[in-house]
C-alpha cells in the first residue's frame, strides 16, 4: 500500500519564516515536498478564519510560523498573534478539532535548518495520525461533489 | 402602582430619559421586552421572577437608540454587558440610566460606571453550576467525541441568527457571516457552513462574552452554543488575567499583549 502523503499548508510571515524557508532552499537543504507555503505580511495578519479555510479545502495539517518574539518587523504583530492562537487553540480543542494538526513555530530568517525540521517533523506527525477524515467529510470538495463544483 | 412604574413615569416626565427598556406581558405566559416612551405606556411595565432577559442587547440597536436618552431595567448580566460595551467605547458614562432590579423586587439606581463596577465586584457573576458541569463533561471527552457532540448540535442549526441578534456584544454593522466578498462563511446551513459560523461567532466573542446565556435562550433549536464562549472564560482569565464586563475601562485581552505571555505549543 502506498504511504499516505499528507497535505500540509504553511502560513508564514514575509519577514522571518518566509526568508528562513528561502534560506533552506538556497542552502540546498532537502525537506518534505508535502508543504504548500503561503506568504503573509505578518503573523498578525493570519486570521483564524484563514486556518479554517485550509482544513475546509482538504488540508490534513497546518503550520503557522513567524518571527521570534521581539523580532517582529512591525514590532508587535507576533505578540498579538500569539494571544489569538492561545485562545483559538482552546476553542478548537473544545469544539473537537484536533489541535495536533496545527503546528505553531517561530522560525527566523537565519534558521534554514529549523524550517526543514519543522516541516519534516510535522509531515511525519501528520502521516502517523493519518488523513483528517472528520474535516474531509465536510470539506468543500465533498459537500459540492454532486454539483460538480471544484474547490478552486 | 408599582415602584417601577412610578419611578419610570417620573424619569420620563422630568425628561431624565426619553425611553425606558423594560418587560411587559407577552403572548400566552411569556414576558417580552418593551420600550416605554410615556406615562400611559409605563403602566404596562412588569417585574417578576420570569423577567430574566438581558435587555442590554437593545441598547445599541438603531431603532432603540433613536428614541433618545435611554433608561434600562437591568439584571446582573445587563450590568456586565453595559460595562463591556463601555470598555469597547460603545456607551459613554452617564449616557444610559440604569435601574437594577434586586432579588427582593426593590430597585437600585446606577447613574455612573463607577457604582456599577463597585456593585459587580461583590456580586456573583460566574456561570451556573449545570453549565460548569456540562463543560467539565465535554472537557473529559476525547477530541473525537467532542467533534461528534458538536457535529450533532451544529447539524440542528438553521442559521436563523437569533443568537447573534440576542447577543449584546454582537453589534457589528456588518457581520463576517454576511460578508460575501470573500465568502468567509458558506451561507447554507450545511455542516461546513454551520461549523464555520459557530467557530467564527465564538472566536469573535472570546473574552467578550459576559455569560448572560441569551444566545442559547434565543436558539429555537436548543443548541448549547453558549458553552463555546463560556469554556473560554477561565483560560482567558488564567492566562491573561482578564474577565469581560467587569470594568468600563478594561482593555480587551486580544487587543493587547505582554512580551512574556505564556504558551506551551510554539516550537
Ligand atoms: S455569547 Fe451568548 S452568553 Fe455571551 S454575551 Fe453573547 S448572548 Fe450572552
Ligand atoms: S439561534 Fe440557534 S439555530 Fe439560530 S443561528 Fe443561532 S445556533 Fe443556529
Amino acid at each position: 500500500m502506498q504511504e499516505f502523503e499528507p497535505k500540509i499548508v504553511a502560513f508564514v510571515c514575509n519577514w522571518c519564516t518566509y526568508a528562513g524557508a528561502d534560506l533552506t532552499g538556497t542552502s540546498r537543504i532537502k525537506y518534505s515536498a508535502n508543504v504548500k507555503i503561503i506568504r503573509f505580511p505578518c503573523t498578525g495578519r493570519i486570521d483564524f478564519m484563514i486556518l479554517m479555510k485550509a482544513f475546509e479545502n482538504g488540508a490534513d495539517g497546518i503550520i503557522v510560523s513567524g518571527c521570534h518574539p521581539n523580532d517582529c518587523h512591525y514590532s508587535t504583530g507576533n505578540f498579538h498573534a500569539r494571544r489569538r492562537w492561545i485562545v483559538f487553540r482552546n476553542l478548537l480543542n473544545f469544539s473537537g478539532i484536533d489541535t495536533e494538526r496545527i503546528q505553531f513555530s517561530w522560525v527566523s530568517a537565519a534558521e534554514g535548518f529549523k524550517w526543514a525540521d519543522v516541516v519534516n517533523n510535522t509531515v511525519k506527525k501528520i502521516r502517523e495520525i493519518g488523513p483528517y477524515e472528520n474535516y474531509n467529510k465536510i470539506a468543500v470538495s465533498t459537500l459540492f461533489k454532486e454539483e460538480g463544483a471544484t474547490n478552486e | 402602582m408599582s415602584d417601577l412604574i412610578k419611578k419610570v413615569t417620573a424619569l420620563l416626565n422630568d425628561k431624565t430619559i426619553n425611553a425606558f427598556i423594560g418587560y411587559e406581558k407577552g403572548s400566552a405566559d411569556r414576558i417580552r421586552a418593551t420600550f416605554i416612551r410615556n406615562e400611559d405606556q409605563a403602566q404596562k411595565l412588569i417585574l417578576n421572577a420570569s423577567c430574566t432577559q438581558n435587555l442590554a442587547g437593545y441598547l445599541l440597536k438603531h431603532e432603540v437608540k433613536k428614541l433618545g436618552k435611554l433608561g434600562i431595567l437591568a439584571n446582573v448580566a445587563a450590568l456586565r454587558s453595559i460595562m463591556q460595551l463601555a470598555s469597547e467605547f460603545q456607551i459613554k458614562d452617564g449616557e444610559v440610566y440604569v435601574l437594577f432590579a434586586n432579588a427582593d423586587g426593590s430597585l437600585t439606581e446606577f447613574t455612573d460606571f463607577k457604582s456599577i463596577e463597585a456593585f459587580l465586584e461583590t456580586t456573583d457573576t460566574g456561570i451556573k453550576s449545570e453549565e460548569q458541569e456540562m463543560i467539565a463533561k465535554l472537557e473529559a471527552m476525547t477530541v473525537n467525541e467532542r467533534w461528534l457532540f458538536w457535529n450533532k448540535e451544529f447539524e440542528k442549526c438553521i442559521k436563523c441568527y437569533a443568537c447573534r441578534a440576542a447577543c449584546p456584544m454582537c453589534y457589528c454593522h456588518r457581520c463576517t457571516t454576511d460578508v460575501n466578498q470573500p465568502q468567509w462563511i458558506p451561507v447554507a446551513s450545511h455542516e461546513l457552513g454551520n461549523l464555520d459560523y459557530h467557530l467564527m461567532r465564538a472566536m469573535h466573542l472570546a473574552g467578550r462574552c459576559v455569560n448572560c446565556g441569551e444566545c442559547a435562550t434565543a436558539c429555537p433549536m436548543d443548541i448549547p452554543l453558549n458553552l463555546l464562549t463560556y469554556q473560554l472564560i477561565s483560560p482567558i482569565k488564567a492566562t491573561f488575567g482578564a474577565t469581560a464586563g467587569m470594568k468600563a475601562d478594561a482593555v480587551y485581552a486580544l487587543s493587547t499583549y505582554k512580551p512574556d505571555d505564556k504558551e506551551n505549543f510554539i516550537i
